[in-house]
């Protein structure tokens, strides 16, 4: 990954550079939460923590209009978060109480919402990425201008759904960005060990659809890259790849002792291209916000997720009616 | 010396056909490659080819010529030296195939399909004992085929959100011309050709689904649909329960399911089973094409993803169907074909031509037997099937797919759960044989179950 030029002035607001701090904080504030409630056994089975690439969501939500929808992995918090579902909803499902997204029923891999335009939360490597390919063929075929951010990661680039929806999506012009989030770990096998070529952003090249590398670490540079690929989605000109390097602080979920890395390598991306600090930095530098400011807002996060957290823990664990609803939905 | 020219077999389940058109007139000469004629089976017309050199004797099949049987000789190709009129008298004299030869082998194996029930035979079936639409209503004989296909036209009339993708769907006018005429109508945005990529349309048409749209989804055989099996359990199935009702896939896969005839193991196999067993399914397998159209209509407008379960050989028989402009079966409701009180005799989809021919045939032992085709098999109206057995104290289930894990395992497990005290006899399970299928004609016939299988069970459990 190439070191980070901050020498070039960022061409965004005050207002805007403030509310992706704040909204990257919170993703990390509350994975970090939702790790102690782990530790604590109040969340169980898989979880997998976010950490390290809020700048991807938060700059291609950036990026997004009012309507235009979002489909990703199992590694699924930020996205969620980032879409501007309620943090207890996520936390109350995550500890699989009534008060959950699902109400308790899906837990940290499967999750939605219909109002922000969340589509899940899948944990099957890939499945998402024709389905997020189909949100935006029901997008085309109602001609209303939206489009799918479709999410996966260096891992799923390997599955061959992914290269059969690249070719429907191609075929059928479908206004779908692919976003690739090459965090260079598929759970414990580095990118080299799993991929043939090392650049994911030309997978696409066979089918005709136009890809990009974003350096995932900067949320400007996501933002721009983002928008870029939404004018050409709503251009009509079809689907867009990104592949944006980013990379997971954490284990692959938190049963991973992540013994396939170094600490060093760790610490050293943590020290260098953390992707929080950059905008940090930004606002500092820019003079435009003091470390007081930034104090408050750190102080403002806080207090929302533990107020998830407490919320998570004392939500009810749902009815047990609950077990036999929404098998089938009822015809209206 | 003469060579006759005899009505091919076109597709694997081709019994007999239209003889079109004659591209070539008597006295032309032919070679072999040339298209003398267009022959035109239920699903489309072919051009046919000549095999051998000569000059057309003899027109034997004039063109227009209807339910022109398999190996029938249609012309007479003569050698030189010979005449129109030495032709006019050899096929008299040679109208049976030679025993052994290819032809008189798959001539066998259309008469034991026959035999056996499943054969598109037209002849009409006795309709059941409640039908489904008011009483007076007007019907018409219509095949299932056809009646799939105005299932689906209605429905798209009536709903703009409704669409149909899969192989060969428009253009093609459906491989099995299920969808013909549907792209003339709808347009391409609303019948889409797909690339070859199940698990990939599959999940498209999920997404779709999510989207707010009721996508059709046509595998051309639902032996494909293993390759998207994922993308049907995990994300069509599930999603509404793991989103708590939020969203989920309303939407219907169908296409052909179970054995053909002579596709071996690979393209012969019964899904019902299988799809069953998951929750958040729905599940149809019609029998009749009043079913099939009554059921398909249900099946488009359930907010549920529906697995619709067809049949390659039921897709030319006929049956009455309702003249309606509104015509559904709903989903969970048995039907019975033929009250009786000696036997219940219960079966779905194809199996019940083996248990409609072995209760006639029963009849004539003095053996009533009630047969009830279950129609849909998630939900499965086990109620009708057990009042049934309450009355008759005997089953006998009838399937095509394998015996372990079998529906009919399923309905045995209710029964004696639930009417134990009312069995005289075990419940037998009519299955197919726990192999894959072979391809061989005879063996091909052995692996599936048969009236004679059903006859069999039957007389064990009555004890005759």
């Amino acid at each position: 990954m190439a070191t980070r030029k901050s020498t070039k002035k960022p061409n965004v607001s005050r207002e805007d550079l403030t509310a992706y701090y704040r909204d990257m904080l919170l993703i990390r504030r509350f994975e970090e939460k939702a790790g102690q409630l782990y530790g604590m056994g109040l969340i169980g089975g898989f979880c997998h923590l976010y950490i390290g690439q809020e700048a991807v969501v938060v700059g291609l939500e950036a990026a997004a209009e009012e309507g235009d929808k979002r489909i990703t992995s199992y590694r699924d918090h930020g996205h969620m978060l980032a879409c501007g579902m309620d943090p207890d909803g996520v936390m109350a499902e995550l500890t699989g109480r009534e008060g959950g997204y699902s109400k308790g029923k899906g837990g940290s891999m499967h999750m939605f919402s219909k109002e922000k335009d969340f589509y899940g939360g899948h944990g099957i490597v890939g499945a998402q990425v024709p389905i997020g390919a189909g949100l935006a063929f029901a997008d085309k075929y109602k001609g209303n201008g939206r489009v799918t951010f479709t999410y996966f990661g260096d891992g799923a680039a390997n599955q061959g759904q992914v290269y059969e929806t690249f070719n429907m999506a191609a075929l059928w012009q479908l206004p779908v960005i692919f976003v690739i989030e090459n965090n260079q770990y598929a759970m414990g096998t580095a990118q080299q060990r799993s991929t043939s070529t090392p650049d994911l952003h030309t997978r696409g090249e066979a089918f005709g659809i136009p890809g990009e590398v974003v350096d995932g670490m900067d949320v400007l540079a996501v933002k721009e890259a983002g928008e870029k690929a939404v004018g050409h989605c709503r251009a009509g000109k079809g689907p867009y790849i990104l592949e944006v390097k980013t990379y997971r602080y954490r284990g692959h979920s938190m049963s991973d002792p992540a013994k396939y890395r170094t600490r060093e390598e760790v610490q050293k991306m943590r020290e260098e291209r953390d992707p929080i600090e950059h905008v940090r930095a930004l606002l500092l530098e820019g003079k435009h916000a003091s470390e007081d400011d930034l104090k408050a807002i750190d102080k403002e996060i806080k207090k929302v997720v533990n107020a998830a957290a407490d919320f998570a823990r004392e939500s009810p664990e749902p009815h047990l009616d609950e077990l036999w609803t929404d098998i089938y939905a009822e015809a209206t | 010396m003469a060579t006759e020219i005899l009505m091919p077999a076109l597709s694997p389940t081709m019994e007999e056909g239209t003889l079109a058109k004659w591209l070539v007139k008597e006295g032309d000469t032919v070679s072999s490659g040339d298209i003398i004629a267009e022959i035109e089976t239920d699903k489309a017309t072919m051009e046919f080819e000549a095999v051998d050199e000569g000059t057309l004797g003899k027109i034997l099949v004039a063109e227009g010529t209807e339910g022109v049987k398999v190996n029938t000789p249609i012309a007479v190709l003569v050698e030189e030296g010979e005449s129109a009129e030495d032709a006019a008298a050899a096929p008299a004299a040679d109208t049976e195939p030679e025993p052994g030869s290819p032809a008189k082998q798959s001539n066998a194996a259309a008469e034991s399909k026959s035999e056996g029930g499943p054969g598109s035979s037209p002849e009409r079936v006795r309709p059941p004992v409640e039908p489904d639409w008011p009483e007076g209503t007007e019907v018409r004989q219509q095949t299932v085929r056809e009646a799939l296909r105005d299932a689906m036209a209605e429905e798209m009339r009536a709903d703009e959100d409704v669409f149909l993708m899969g192989e060969e769907v428009g253009e093609y006018q459906g491989a099995y011309k299920i969808s013909q005429g549907l792209l003339d109508e709808f347009g391409p945005r609303r019948v889409i050709d797909t690339p070859i990529t199940e698990h990939g349309f599959t999940g498209l048409a999920v997404g779709a689904a999510f989207g707010g749209l009721k996508p059709i989804v046509e595998f051309m055989t639902f032996n494909f649909s293993m390759q998207a099996m994922d993308q049907i359990v995990n994300s069509a199935a599930k999603t509404l329960y793991m989103s708590g009702g939020q969203m989920g896939a309303p939407m219907v896969f169908r296409g052909p399911n179970g054995a053909a005839a002579r596709v071996a193991a690979q393209h012969s196999q019964d899904f019902a089973a299988w799809f069953t067993h998951i929750p958040g399914l729905k599940v149809a397998m019609p029998y009749s094409a009043s079913d099939a159209k009554g059921l398909l209509k249900s099946a488009i407008r359930d907010p549920n993803p529906v697995i619709f379960l067809e049949n390659e050989i039921l897709y030319g028989k006929s049956f009455d169907v309702p003249v309606m402009d509104d015509f559904t079966v709903p989903f969970g409701k048995a039907r019975i074909w033929r009250e009786g009180t000696d036997v219940t005799l219960v079966s779905f989809g194809i199996g019940m031509t083996y248990a409609l021919e072995a209760a006639e045939k029963l009849s004539k032992d003095g053996i009533e037997a009630e047969v009830i085709d279950l129609r849909t098999l998630r939900p499965m109206d086990t109620e009708t099937v057990i009042e049934s057995v309450q009355k008759t104290n005997r089953c006998v289930t009838i399937e095509e797919g394998f015996p372990k894990g079998a529906i009919g395992n399923h309905i045995s497990a209710v029964l004696m759960e639930q009417a134990f005290d009312w069995l005289d006899a075990p419940v037998i399970n009519c299955t197919g044989k726990d192999v894959p299928m072979p391809y061989a004609a005879n063996l091909e016939k052995h692996a599936l179950t048969s009236t004679a299988e059903v006859l069999e069970a039957v007389k064990k459990v009555t004890y005759r």
